[in-house]
């Protein structure tokens, strides 16, 4: 590992490490309430002692937050792929992929949860997380299939290519960049769509972690807000962390954000 | 003859007029530089003979069928994600050509330009100079007989581009190809080719079509000898004379 590497991984640790220090012993010196802000200690505590229900949610959360993803993984870049054939139907249509994307989610949450049923709320969530992940990837590739080089399209009318050899061998892998960094951002929104409309489906229906985080505010349980917080933010780490290594090895022999420094 | 522009006009849909009345001819094996000045329509006429746009006036004529084409452009257009082998490949899994025949085909292809050694390598890892020789191996792998070329080296340095021309030259001796060369350089055009036609401002047609006789014959010396300041100042003159210099 280089010199680089190396501090890129332990210069936030040791941030990490002073924060979690500093909060230690400045919610003990000044006597703050554990009501207000529990110490990490308290945080751990509480981690270890709901284990089980704490693993339990964060596995329905994540089970959603990937199948969002890959629906909307498979819709966006259909869609794409639809609009990157014609130019009429990506105006006729696109509008509409807009105003999916801007309606606030929290808005939308109520309908869908009546459509799917009250009983289907898991779906309901999967629904609207998947909408709110669907965007940046319709929008990066569409972008992206259009983004191949003009004279490299006049080499394939130049040997006649097909739409697919088109689609496949030139306007895909242009996309490939554009896909991948769409891909990164609709990894973390499956995650907060899927959070945000677990919140949005109310009480009971739902089991993930956004439920733990109302059903332990409510009973004053703040150590274990804490905890199911600090769930969500590796989550949401771990799936970034992810999509970043997939990016590294499939663009790093050929595209310039990959192109090792001297 | 090969092929031949006959009183051909391009008007593109925002009505520029990049070519008016242009009628030349070219003969199998010439080696024809097309020179003008920028904007006049080379790249226009080049994208007309390859079919890649229409006229909008007169037609182009071929002798017989339109044979095999190879382009070359003037940025090297490789495709970045893509390796030398699998650039020079392209043509030929777009023509549905069988993986044995194409292999041997890409390493002729490869042999032809000096690069077998970098096939695996990436686009980012070449130079320009090499850039253009996968260019052109791309171009040859499909076997054509017809080889059209966009201001091929004028993003490459002079002892590059010198380089460059000497093994061009050589091919197309070897090669029984005709080439239709445009350059905005008329040292590049009087050293490489059989005939050079001079185009007039746009929108373009070509004032003069000069002879350069005994194209094989030539070699680095003859960048120093007088014919071919001759040469290069009858050139000159023909541009000048269209307004262009
Ligand atoms: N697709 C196009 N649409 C509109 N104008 C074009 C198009 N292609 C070329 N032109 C214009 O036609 C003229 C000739 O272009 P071109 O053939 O590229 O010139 P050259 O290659 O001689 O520099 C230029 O003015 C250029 O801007
Ligand atoms: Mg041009």
């Amino acid at each position: 590992m280089t010199q680089e590497r190396i501090l890129a991984y332990t210069l936030p640790a040791l941030v990490a490490v002073a924060v979690i220090g500093v909060w230690e012993w400045a919610v003990v010196a000044l006597d703050v309430s554990p009501f207000v802000l529990p110490p990490p200690s308290a945080i751990v505590d509480a981690a270890v002692a709901n284990w089980q229900s704490l693993m339990d949610s964060a596995w329905v959360t994540l089970r959603i937050t990937i199948a969002a993803f890959i629906l909307a993984l498979i819709l966006g870049v259909g869609m794409a792929i639809i609009f990157a054939q014609s130019r009429t139907i990506e105006r006729a249509l696109f509008p509409y992929a807009v105003t999916l994307q801007v309606t606030p989610i929290v808005a939308i949450a109520p309908l869908i949860l009546i459509w799917v049923g009250l009983d289907n709320a898991e779906r309901a969530v999967l629904i609207l997380a998947t909408i709110v992940a669907f965007f940046p990837i319709l929008a990066n590739t569409t972008l992206g299939l259009r983004s191949a080089d003009r004279q490299l399209h006049e080499l394939f009318d130049l040997y006649r290519a097909t739409r697919l050899q088109r689609l496949m061998r030139l306007q895909f892998p242009a996309a490939l960049p554009y896909l991948l960094a769409g891909m990164k951002i609709a990894g973390g929104l499956a995650l907060i769509g899927t959070v945000v409309a677990e919140f949005a489906a109310g009480s009971g229906t739902s089991t993930g972690l956004a439920w733990r985080i109302i059903e332990a505010g409510n009973r004053l349980e703040i150590a274990k807000v804490f905890a199911a917080l600090a769930l969500l933010s590796a989550i949401g780490i771990a799936i970034y962390a992810l999509l970043s290594l997939l990016e590294r090895q499939l663009l790093k022999r050929w595209h310039e954000s990959a192109r090792p420094k001297e | 003859m090969l092929l031949s522009f006959d009183h051909v006009a391009k008007r593109f849909p925002n009505g520029v007029e990049a070519l008016r009345d242009t009628t030349f001819t070219v003969n199998e094996g010439d080696f024809v530089s097309i020179v003008g000045p920028s904007g006049c329509g080379k790249s226009t006429a080049l994208r007309l003979i390859a079919d890649l746009t229409k006229p909008s006036a007169g037609a182009i004529k071929w002798s017989g069928k339109p044979p095999t084409l190879g382009f070359v452009f003037q940025d090297a257009a490789l495709m970045p994600w893509a390796t030398v082998e699998g650039n020079v490949r392209l043509p030929l899994d777009l023509t549905g050509t069988d993986t044995a025949t194409a292999g041997a085909r890409v390493a002729e292809a490869l042999a032809l330009v000096g690069l077998e050694a970098f096939a695996k390598s990436y686009p980012r890892e070449l130079s320009g100079g090499m850039k253009m020789r996968v260019s052109l191996a791309r171009a040859l792998a499909a076997k054509p007989s017809l080889l059209l070329m966009d201001e091929p080296f004028a993003a490459l340095d002079e002892l590059t581009r010198e380089r460059l021309n000497d093994e061009l030259r050589e091919l197309w001796a070897k090669k029984n190809l005709t080439v239709i060369f445009v350059t905005h350089s008329i040292y590049e055009s009087v050293y490489l080719s059989s005939r050079i036609l001079v185009m007039s401002p746009r929108p373009g047609h070509v004032i003069a079509d000069i002879a350069m006789p005994d194209p094989t014959t030539r070699d680095p010396d003859f960048r120093i000898s007088p014919l071919y300041g001759e040469r290069c100042r009858a050139v000159r003159a023909a541009l000048q004379k269209g307004g262009a210099l």
